[in-house]
């Protein structure tokens, strides 16, 4: 049952990486995110040191959103030209991140950094949907029906300069917008091995005003790209990429995913993001009482190994 | 051959080698591998470590692995946060040790000759940056061993030397998963009345073979092509499985 994981230099069981990358694969397939959010912290949990969860998480975000994103491109629900100006802050935010992660490393806080940047964004993220899901559940129980807001509303972001014509999204707006989001999601996606979708999905709809219809395929687009710069340079800077880890992880989440997707269709939506949004701040949560927590021991051997 | 089969063949060899020489050898010994393969399916393993002497005592055994820099950190409380504050950098620690006796340690030697062989996890060596102070020395040198125990690559409680009649003894020697690779150095210590009047160096190796041993060098030696080619197996690999699960 045990299989040793060449670039991480540990022996995990195979069974249970498998059962892992299930699991996540089941709720991503349920909830329509990618998973990396919980994974990473997941395989940290078990063992994996952090940069090779982080580097081979990327390597399998890769390999689970490339079906996604080809299915979209079929279905024709792909925005091109917005897909780019992300890709473009995407692969900025990344390249630097991966530098960050680095020299962090070399620091000895890269494992402080990464547990902070879960801890903030996913109880961001979890709060708000949180009380998102709760008032559309309270909200159907009064009128029946959901109702959503204004959706399109100006703000001082609509007078930044480098307008660009989106026809595909319907939109005409600064492309430092998209490419700011972008390059912000690429470099979480270095310091915390997840692919972004569940901050690139909300900042498209809410911050660009992107059509529902193309924002999973578009953002789907964007993190095959952007995971892969992650990976290619994690593995050449940092080496920090297990291939073993990502395809064991990969394939039970492939499986796992086509669960849940049929799973999810059978629950109503407000319930599911309730759900998720309890999830992610159960993560956040764990992670924020590990920090606060005294550690069994102050002292620990860190740094990497000497290669 | 199976390996117990191996260590009895060897057993019998240096029988017969101890019965010729032993005149002139107080202390021999030999290990039932001198390699340890990391293979896929890894999941440690023991080797097994014998010998004969001649005239009574005590045995020890010292095993450590290739020696190298480790940086210790501290964590303190920061903005009611533990974060990682204060490090030193320790040269020349070994990466794994471990060792045996027939008797508690503390009974065998002197405490000189102890720390001179590195006998027990207390003399190991660990050379600190000129001019640290004892206190902090002491301290994060207690979390280099603690953290070292947690790892499993060290051992503070010593193996069982066990001697079957009054010449013939043996140990077994655990070596974790994590075992790091690169050469080892097998001592066996024979002390009679505080000094070792027999002594006996082995080397070990532990290498990384098959298809792991590749990978592991490819990842390293290109980093680059790695990086590439680990992209376009995970673009496969997402392929592949999405569209088998689909047909099925």
């Amino acid at each position: 049952m045990q299989i040793y994981l060449p670039v991480a230099e540990l022996s995990a069981n195979w069974l249970l990486l498998l059962g892992l990358g299930g699991g996540v694969g089941l709720l991503s397939g349920l909830f329509g995110v990618g998973g990396g959010f919980l994974m990473t912290p997941l395989l940290i949990f078990i063992g994996v040191p952090p940069a090779i969860a982080v580097g081979s998480e990327a390597a399998q975000i890769v390999g689970a959103s490339v079906s996604g994103a080809l299915a979209h491109w079929r279905r024709n629900n792909v925005d091109f030209r917005m897909g780019f100006v992300l890709l473009a802050g995407g692969l900025f935010g990344s390249t630097i991140g991966v530098q960050v992660f680095a020299l962090l490393r070399k620091a000895g806080q890269v494992e402080l950094i990464i547990a902070l940047a879960y801890v903030v964004i996913l109880g961001a993220i979890g709060s708000l949907m949180l009380v998102e899901s709760v008032r559309a559940m309270r909200r159907q129980r009064l009128t029946g029906s959901t109702r959503r807001g204004k959706l399109h509303q100006h703000t001082w972001l609509h007078g930044l300069p480098l307008k660009m014509r989106f026809p595909k999204s319907k939109l005409y707006i600064s492309a430092l917008l998209p490419f700011a989001v972008g390059a912000f999601v690429g470099l979480l996606a270095a310091l915390m091995g997840v692919g972004g979708g569940f901050i690139m999905v909300p900042a498209m709809i809410y911050l660009l005003g992107m059509p529902t219809s193309v924002v999973v395929g578009t953002s789907l687009f964007q993190i095959v790209f952007v995971t892969a710069n992650v990976t290619f340079l994690q593995a050449w800077q940092n080496q920090t990429v297990d291939m073993v880890l990502a395809v064991l992880l990969l394939v039970g989440g492939v499986v796992g995913a086509q669960f849940g997707a049929r799973l999810g269709q059978k629950l109503r939506g407000e319930q599911l993001r309730g759900l998720m949004a309890l999830l992610v701040l159960g993560v956040a949560i764990k992670l924020a009482v590990d920090l606060v927590v005294t550690p069994q021991d102050a002292f620990s051997l860190g740094g990497g190994r000497a290669h | 051959m199976s390996r117990a089969a191996r260590a009895a063949a060897l057993l019998l060899a240096l029988l017969l080698a101890c019965a010729r020489d032993a005149a002139a050898q107080p202390l021999v010994a030999d290990l039932s591998s001198h390699e340890i393969s990391i293979t896929t399916g890894f999941s440690g393993t023991e080797l097994l470590l014998f010998g004969a002497t001649e005239g009574e005592g005590d045995i020890v055994v010292v095993v450590r692995g290739p020696a190298g820099p480790a940086t210790v950190r501290r964590k303190s409380r920061v903005l009611g946060i533990w974060i990682n504050t204060d490090s030193v950098r320790f040269e020349g620690v070994p990466s794994f040790y471990r060792v045996a006796s027939s008797r508690p340690l503390d009974q065998v030697g002197t405490p000189g000759m102890r720390q001179r062989h590195q006998i027990g996890v207390g003399a190991v060596s660990a050379r600190p940056p000129e001019g640290t102070s004892p206190e902090r020395l002491a301290e994060f040198r207690d979390g280099l061993v603690r953290a070292k125990l947690r790892e499993g690559l060290w051992n503070d409680v010593p193996g069982q030397v066990s001697f079957m009649g009054p010449k013939l003894f043996r140990t077994t020697i655990s070596f974790p998963p994590n075992v790091p690779t690169g050469i080892y150095n097998v001592e066996v210590f024979l002390v009679k009345d505080g000094r070792e009047i027999g002594a006996q160096t082995a080397p070990m190796r532990v290498k990384k073979t098959g298809i792991g041993a590749r990978i592991y060098d490819f990842a390293h030696r290109h980093a680059a092509a790695h990086g590439l080619v680990a992209v376009l197996i995970a673009l496969a690999a997402g392929w592949a499985a999405s569209a088998a699960f689909r047909r099925s």
